[in-house]
């Protein structure tokens, strides 16, 4: 099976590494991916604050995009992973839903560019798609290299079950934490799962954004509370978590005295690890940090081994 | 939905002198006694000044209501007719208003076989709260209705008691005579 | 219009002949006489059929304005009456009550309202009067075809029941019992005293709740005229104002009451050496025995079997060491659940409420961090009897050095309830005050408003101020056990805005105690539709008005005490559970109450039997003949709504003082002249 998948600005470039280890995961349980054409950015936290109704003209073309390659009138499972193109996908779908007025101006526009969007897509984030389509007990039954007790924080970011929580808990998600567990890692239980990291607040050009002082102390905090708890890594979900959780470790250690090391992985990676695909289909080598505990080879027939 | 139900009622002319006016709506109102009746109290109380076309009947209960009732009042000269009752689980006997509801829902069928346009007959849910609501959807319906003109039937509007021998049986709008 | 052949028959003919009508139009001041024209109103009136008389004046509620129309029906001018005034929900009785004095029928009578929907609300004087006229002749052409109706009544059975034992439950019983009415007092648990047994002191006395509570539980127990029946639940009510049938279950102890003396042998010698089950009158924080009495003052002072836990019920293998342990011979492992039947006149609800259930605002941590607790698990904490002998310690056993109070837990919050429940600021400064003092402890309360209005209540912030508890103003974002520095490793830390130093406070403290609201009890649904009445928004249940009848109900006969009708504190439940009981007994006193006087009936020639109208009578009023195949109302439960009179095919339905040809009439006479 393919599904229609709208990659988003970021994993062309800086999260790389995110797509090449979602397409060789999936690939393993014979999934695949189909790019849709002529995508568009999708605004994300930046276009709503400045035209509220463009910023679901962006998501609402893509929409329309997705059903253009489907069948007629067979719903579509659109997958994303990034979680601020899925709050902006689901944004723009429940505004369309909500507001008639919205929905006149909106698809007024589409139709001015020849496109209809028909109400038929169903925004799939990758960590909904690996825990409820693949499931946990599939993951774990082609484990080859389980990750023996890796101690991992999972962490979700905010926008990702808020303010839609559409497939976990909106206080406490687990489902990041169930598949470290079918790869046999460790999930921490910590209470800063869904804390801003402060990420919007460094700016694209880092440190000349609003507060980037500000953001570095709430993604310092997040980290410094994984290390405390013994954390041997960081699990991310989205493109920007990972990258703000990653990228400044240095300027954290300086700026606070205390420090901070951690390595910030994508969770498809992790999967794909106890998968036992090779690093460099995961993108590993991209990672600007990247050091787990000396891990045994286990001769492995699938299935979870406990720690030797 | 006519043009005249989306006539905003912001202004009506309650200021201009009786004589240079479009044609005065008659309008019945049924009211239920212990919400739609008593927010009209309430707007009287608060001063709140509204067309004088709505002429209340008061009933127990919007439950109460046979569409007959509105009918009748269509008949006998009425151009337009207002039903107000508690909002749905408010009721002040349990479920009355839920009766008030599906028997409106029937009539408005009924009502537009005839040809009697939707806005002249209408279902309202306000609350003893809401004497501002009483306000606005008087001069709501009298608004709408003085814009669809006064009602017109096919047949005579009113029964005579006395019927001359030989006259033909007047036809009433709708039902039997009661 | 015609009028149907039935209707002309089923009258009783008026004593005076045909219908003579008098038209009394109000100027009351100028409110409706400086709108008005109330002359054109009384000349118009004059005109229309069947008006023999008709005047104005300047007050007609006034006691000259009510004799005008009495002296006018003594003078057999007239025999019905419409005055043209204020709102028939302002009047209606006084001059019904004069038609009644003049002597005739008082439901010869009908208001038109031309102050509140004519005077009061029309800007043109001219439209106005037309208005008036209007509304004048549709009650003239009503009034015309009104029955001729006596008032009626029906007695009152002189027995009266307490449904609920908690304080306003027996505040209620014992005022009433003082009365001399026989007194049933149903509650649910296996003791008397609801909430209130479990709190340690009450404020702002710092009073102990049970030195006050108990001897009136006591006294309830040896009061000659309150039979009390504990462990037992209301299952049906039949009947209707003073004369209800309540149906009555007793649920089996497995001994029997009458024998068992209290005296503990038996919880002693159980075969479990200790407690293993979770204690539901300590909140769950204490483990008791299957055999047991809820608290040292339970009333009666009876024990209680658990069959969920009790080993004999389990396996049907026990020595039964407690059967032995009983000098009484108390014990009856076949009993069985009994009924009882009874008639009262009167029923007070004290149903009372339950807390917010902290485990829907996760936010806190309760249930995730085990130190946080609810207000009502620290009571029991403080209670000496409780399980911990008063110490308000953590779940390790040590003392806390800080503990933080967090008020409107599931109260003033849109996502759970949108009211505030009243008690908690109050009750939040007493655990401060009674925390502090056991344990030295720095207290924190995080408020968003301080609400302090009893009476003592203010002067008790006041003290608690000075004690040093530190207030802080904010609602709180989250418990969290983030550390970010080291005193707040191992510790819950309170994170929440203080809005008054305009900055955001991370607090380490080891114990959390959430102020969590009051809800209605669980089951107030089935409760209220037992008793036909109704609920409000939030569930509590519905007074008659929120200001003028805050302890009768719509259902007559049947009254609210407590905060099964809101939340409320022990003054005001105790306040109103006495004025509940002062209401029922007015009403049993009195012997009798007034029967509705628009009930509907059924006219058996035009009944076809098709029972639309039996399903739809939202209070079972109908019943239907099986073998005659008639529907008949019983017009002592009917409540007067008409609906199965607007449902009924044939017009056999008709409804007193609301009958078709009335209203047809109605409708006629507001578009006919004017």
């Amino acid at each position: 099976m393919r599904y229609p998948y709208y990659p988003g600005c970021s994993v062309g470039g800086t999260a790389k590494a995110y797509e090449e280890s979602l397409l060789a995961v999936l690939e393993r349980f014979d999934l695949g991916l189909d790019e849709l054409d002529d995508w568009n950015c999708c605004g994300a936290s930046a276009a709503p604050s400045i035209d509220e109704d463009r910023a679901i003209a962006l998501s609402a073309r893509n929409l329309a995009l997705a059903e253009e390659r489907a069948e007629d009138s067979a719903p579509v499972d659109l997958l994303t992973p990034c979680a601020g193109c899925y709050r902006a996908l689901l944004a723009a779908q429940r505004s369309l839903a909500e507001q008639p007025a919205v929905a006149r101006r909106i698809d007024g526009a589409l139709q001015a560019v020849g496109l209809r969007y028909e109400r038929r897509v169903h925004v799939r984030h990758v960590l909904d798609v690996l825990a409820n389509e693949v499931g946990t007990e599939a993951i774990s039954a082609a484990v080859t290299r389980p990750l023996d007790g890796l101690k991992v924080a999972c962490y979700y970011g905010c926008l990702l079950v808020r303010p839609n929580a559409t497939f976990d808990d909106e206080r406490n998600p687990t489902s990041m934490d169930r598949l470290m567990e079918a790869v046999g890692a460790e999930p921490l239980d910590w209470p800063l799962k869904t804390r801003c990291c402060g990420g919007s607040c460094y700016g694209a050009d880092p440190f000349s954004g609003t507060t980037p002082q500000g953001a570095l102390s709430l993604s310092y905090a997040l980290l410094r509370e994984a290390s405390r708890r013994g954390a041997d890594a960081v699990v991310t979900a989205c493109p920007l978590c990972q990258f703000n959780l990653e990228a400044f470790q240095g300027e954290m250690t300086r700026t606070f005295g205390t420090p901070i090391d951690l390595t910030v992985g994508y969770v498809t990676q992790f999967v794909g690890l106890a998968l036992g695909l090779p690093e460099r289909r995961l993108g590993i080598h991209r990672m600007l940090r990247w050091r787990l505990p000396e891990r045994e080879p286990v001769a492995a027939e699938g299935g979870v081994h406990a720690r030797a | 939905m006519s043009e005249a139900a989306r006539i905003q009622t912001d202004a009506p002319d309650r200021a201009r002198p009786t004589a240079e006016r479009a044609f005065e709506p008659k309008i019945v109102a049924f009211f239920c006694n212990w919400c739609t009746y008593t927010a009209a109290d309430l707007a009287g109380i608060s001063r709140m000044q509204y067309a004088p076309n709505v002429r209340v009947i008061r009933l127990m209960c919007s439950g109460r209501l046979d569409p007959q009732f509105v009918l009748a009042a269509l008949r006998d000269g009425a151009d337009g007719v207002l039903i107000g009752g508690c909002h749905p689980g408010d009721c002040h006997y349990q479920e009355g208003n839920d009766n008030a509801l599906r028997r409106f829902e029937v009539l408005r069928r009924m009502l537009r076989d005839l040809g009697i346009e939707d806005e002249r007959v209408r279902l309202e849910w306000i609350s003893a709260a809401e004497g501002d609501k009483v306000q606005k959807v008087c001069d709501e319906i009298t608004e709408q209705v003085r814009a669809l003109g006064p009602l017109r039937l096919s047949v005579p509007r009113r029964v005579e008691t006395d019927e001359t021998p030989g006259a033909p049986a007047p036809r009433l709008v709708g039902q039997e005579a009661r | 219009m015609r009028e149907p052949e039935r209707d002309r028959a089923s009258r009783p003919p008026s004593p005076n002949g045909g219908p003579r009508i008098g038209v009394y139009v109000c100027h009351c001041g100028l409110n409706i006489a400086g709108k008005v024209d109330v002359q054109a109103v009384v000349d118009f009136a004059a005109t229309l059929p069947n008006v023999a008389v008709a005047r104005d004046y300047r007050f007609m509620c006034s006691d000259p304005g009510q004799d005008l129309i009495e002296q006018d029906l003594r003078d057999g001018l007239i025999n019905r009456v419409v005055v043209a005034s204020c709102s028939p929900l302002m009047h209606e009785a006084t001059f019904r009550r004069a038609t009644a004095e003049g002597g005739t029928s008082p439901f010869h009578f009908q208001m038109a309202s031309i102050r509140e929907h004519v005077s009061w609300v029309t800007a043109d004087a001219d439209e106005a009067t037309e208005k008036a006229k209007a509304l004048v002749a549709g009650a003239v052409r009503r009034v015309a075809l009104h029955e001729y109706l006596e008032p009626r009544q029906a007695s009152v059975n002189a027995d009266v029941m307490v449904v609920g034992g908690g304080i306003a439950g027996i505040h209620a019983a014992l005022t009433m019992a003082d009365a001399g009415k026989h007194v049933f007092l149903v509650e649910r648990e296996s003791t008397i005293g609801g909430h209130m047994a479990k709190f340690d002191k009450t404020f702002p006395t710092l009073d102990c709740a049970a030195c006050i509570l108990t001897p009136k539980m006591s006294q309830v127990r040896s009061h000659p005229n309150i039979t009390l029946w504990t462990y037992s639940d209301v299952v049906s009510v039949e009947g209707y104002t003073g004369d209800f049938t309540v149906r009555v279950r007793h649920r089996p102890r497995y001994v029997i009451e009458e024998l068992c003396t209290g005296c503990f042998e038996c919880i002693e010698k159980c075969i479990h050496k200790q407690g293993k089950f979770d204690d539901e009158f300590n909140e769950g924080l204490g483990k008791r025995k299957p055999i047991y009495i809820p608290f040292p003052q339970a009333t009666p002072s009876v024990v209680v079997v658990d069959p969920e836990t009790c080993i004999w019920f389990k396996t049907g293998k026990c020595p039964q060491t407690c059967v032995e342990a009983c000098e009484r011979d108390a014990f009856d492992f076949e009993q069985q659940e009994t009924f009882d039947e009874v008639k009262v006149g009167a029923i007070v609800l004290a149903t009372g409420f339950k807390t917010f259930d902290a485990a829907r605002a996760p936010e806190y941590g309760y249930g995730t961090y085990p130190n946080v607790y609810t207000s009502l698990e620290v009571e029991r904490l403080l209670n000496a009897a409780g399980p911990t002998g008063g110490e308000p310690i953590l779940r390790d056993g040590t003392r806390p050095r800080s503990v933080g109070i967090i008020h409107c837990v599931g109260s003033r919050d849109e996502r759970y309830n949108a009211y505030c429940s009243r008690v908690c600021c109050m009750y939040s400064l007493k655990l401060a005050h009674l925390v502090k003092e056991r344990t030295g402890a720095e207290v924190y309360e995080f408020y968003i408003d301080m609400r302090a209005a009893g009476k003592g209540y203010e002067e008790f912030y006041d003290e608690i101020l000075k004690e040093g508890t530190h207030l802080i103003r904010g609602r709180v974002a989250e418990v969290t056990d983030e550390a970010i520095s080291p005193e707040e490793e191992g510790r819950l830390v309170i994170r929440a805005e203080d809005t008054l130093m305009g900055v955001v406070r991370r607090i380490p403290v080891d114990m959390v105690v959430l102020a969590v609201g009051l809800e209605p009890q669980s089951d107030a649904q089935e409760v209220r539709r037992l008793f036909n009445i109704s609920c409000g928004g939030e569930g509590f249940f519905t007074e008659r008005h929120p200001k003028l009848a805050p302890v009768s109900t719509f259902t007559d006969g049947v009254f609210l005490a407590g905060a099964c009708q809101g939340p409320k504190d022990i003054p005001d439940t105790v306040a109103q559970a006495g004025a509940a009981a002062a209401e029922a007994l007015a009403m049993v006193d009195r012997g009798y109450v007034m029967l509705e006087a628009n009930t509907a009936f059924i006219d058996e020639a035009a009944c076809s039997g098709c029972k639309t109208c039996v399903g739809l009578c939202p209070f079972g009023a109908i019943a239907f003949d099986e073998e005659r195949k008639k529907a008949a109302v019983n017009e002592v439960v009917c409540k007067g709504c008409g609906i199965c009179v607007g449902a009924c095919p044939s017009g056999a339905a008709q409804q007193h003082l609301f009958t078709d040809a009335q209203i047809f009439a109605e409708i006629e006479g507001v578009l006919e002249y004017v």
